[in-house]
């Protein structure tokens, strides 16, 4: 009976050969007895070599001094902020501040909503009146803060969705909002899954994969790498989805403030 | 005064703007290291780490503080290597005008023979990276000589894990095959070059 080796793939040796192979232990146990897949590191150890000897010039100890005279130079040079640039981050930055205090006052409101024992209720129902009194705010605080983040991530997808293409495509302004809208998305998007809003969460999961990109890219991109983006935009309907989810929060939140404040007796 | 990197970006948070000094004396040489390997020629790779400090120092404000400082900065590095290359593709191709440096060679008197081959093979390094595409190179060059985590890789250029392991190995693959017939020649001429010792124990 004939036993099939299997060998790691190519792809496989070279991770194992950076110490990022899937299963390192598995991989070097077959190595050590495989002399085909021996051959195949001592050609990758040899090309290696040769690309470690390609030299680099040195910059001496005091290339940094140098590098921040240049960097200070032009810092006292440079206009503080193109218009876009002032008020975007600044703005963006805040309301991500006020995102993050929002979403921890609604969440401490439900954890502390949280059920408690009927004499313990009893006892407390002063501050439980309080808190079902305040829960209703709460809601409409978020989702004011959520709306908000979905119009601002709209008006970044469009614009990048209407630009005309060029050869070359800057796109630092859209990056600059891509950048401040990641954190405050990362953060109701998780709250979303805490709160079991799965739906929300699988639609901000889908629009902060477009907005790491847009903020990762470099930020003159090719018209073939533009046009990549676009795609990907376009293909998983994210501008859409976000309008769809928009228009739900928005209808929440009208629901939310027309609601009258429950007192519990 | 405690001296890690994020200490000092506090201190410059803080108001202390030349604190930022300390940081730039820190990474200038290994983001001159990569640079230089993105673009090719010293010019242009000293435009980059000046371009990079530049931002670093405007977003600071969006480093987060449990962050690696270094793993931030060689995002907005090869970035900024990438812009360059994209705007002034003609310049970037171009070597050096006087040439690489000869490479440290273990033979204390070489000879001429393995001299003008040695001369040859770095030549043929210099291309095989500049024929990478943008991702590839920075993929490897990251991977390879900053030894950087492959999941951090892929979060500096924006690609899951499995496009980012995918990028470095098609870049390896590239470089074999382009330095192929330089590397068997070379065990013949008796080359000696470098210490990949990584995960090599096992030869």
């Amino acid at each position: 009976m004939t036993t099939k080796v299997n060998h790691p793939t190519e792809e496989d040796l070279v991770l194992f050969f950076y110490g990022e192979a899937a299963d390192q232990d598995a991989t070097t146990a077959h190595v050590e007895a495989c002399d085909e897949c021996q051959a195949l590191l001592r050609g990758l150890k040899a090309m290696f070599d040769a690309v470690d000897a390609h030299p680099v010039p040195d910059r001496g100890p005091g290339y940094g001094a140098e590098v921040w005279a240049r960097v200070q130079q032009r810092l006292e040079q440079e206009p503080a902020r193109t218009w876009l640039s002032w008020f975007v981050p600044r703005r963006l930055a805040l309301a991500a501040g006020v995102a993050v205090l929002v979403v921890a006052a609604f969440v401490a409101g439900r954890l502390s909503q949280s059920p408690a024992a009927p004499t313990q209720a009893r006892a407390d129902r002063p501050a439980n009146v309080e808190q079902a009194a305040a829960a209703p705010v709460r809601e409409r605080i978020l989702l004011v803060a959520v709306g908000d983040h979905l119009e601002r991530s709209q008006i970044v997808l469009v614009e990048l969705m209407n630009s005309p293409v060029g050869s070359k495509m800057d796109i630092s302004g859209s990056q600059e909002w891509a950048r401040d809208l990641v954190p405050a998305n990362r953060l109701f998007r998780q709250t979303a899954v805490e709160t079991g809003e799965r739906g929300v969460a699988d639609v901000l999961d889908a629009l902060e994969r477009v907005l790491v990109e847009i903020a990762n890219s470099p930020s003159r991109l090719s018209s073939a790498e533009f046009e990549r983006i676009r795609s990907r935009i376009e293909e998983q309907g994210i501008v859409f989805k976000i309008r769809v989810l928009d228009s739900q929060v928005r209808e929440r939140e009208q629901r939310v403030a027309s609601r009258p404040a429950r007192v519990q007796s | 005064m405690d001296g890690t990197d994020a200490a000092v970006v506090a201190q410059v948070r803080g108001g202390d703007s030349n604190a930022f000094r300390l940081l730039v004396d820190r990474h200038s040489r290994t983001i001159f290291r990569l640079a230089y390997r993105m673009v090719g020629n010293e010019q242009d790779a000293d435009d980059v780490v000046q371009e990079t400090f530049f931002k670093a120092y405007r977003q600071l404000d969006r480093f987060e503080a449990r962050a690696n400082f270094g793993t931030w900065l060689y995002r907005i590095g090869v970035n900024c290597a990438l812009d360059l290359l994209r705007q002034r593709p003609r310049r970037a191709q171009r070597p050096d005008p006087e040439g690489p440096e000869e490479p440290a060679d273990p033979d204390p008197s070489p000879s001429p023979e393995r001299l003008a081959f040695s001369a040859e093979v770095q030549s043929k390094v210099a291309s095989a990276l500049r024929d990478l595409s943008a991702a590839e190179r920075a993929a490897f060059l990251l991977r390879h000589f900053e030894g950087q985590s492959i999941e951090d890789i892929g979060q500096m250029l924006g690609l899951r894990t499995s496009a980012t392991k995918h990028t470095v190995f098609r870049a390896v693959q590239k470089m074999r095959r382009a330095l192929k017939g330089m590397v068997e020649r070379g065990n013949g001429v008796g080359s000696n070059y470098g210490s990949s010792n990584r995960a090599m124990t096992v030869l």
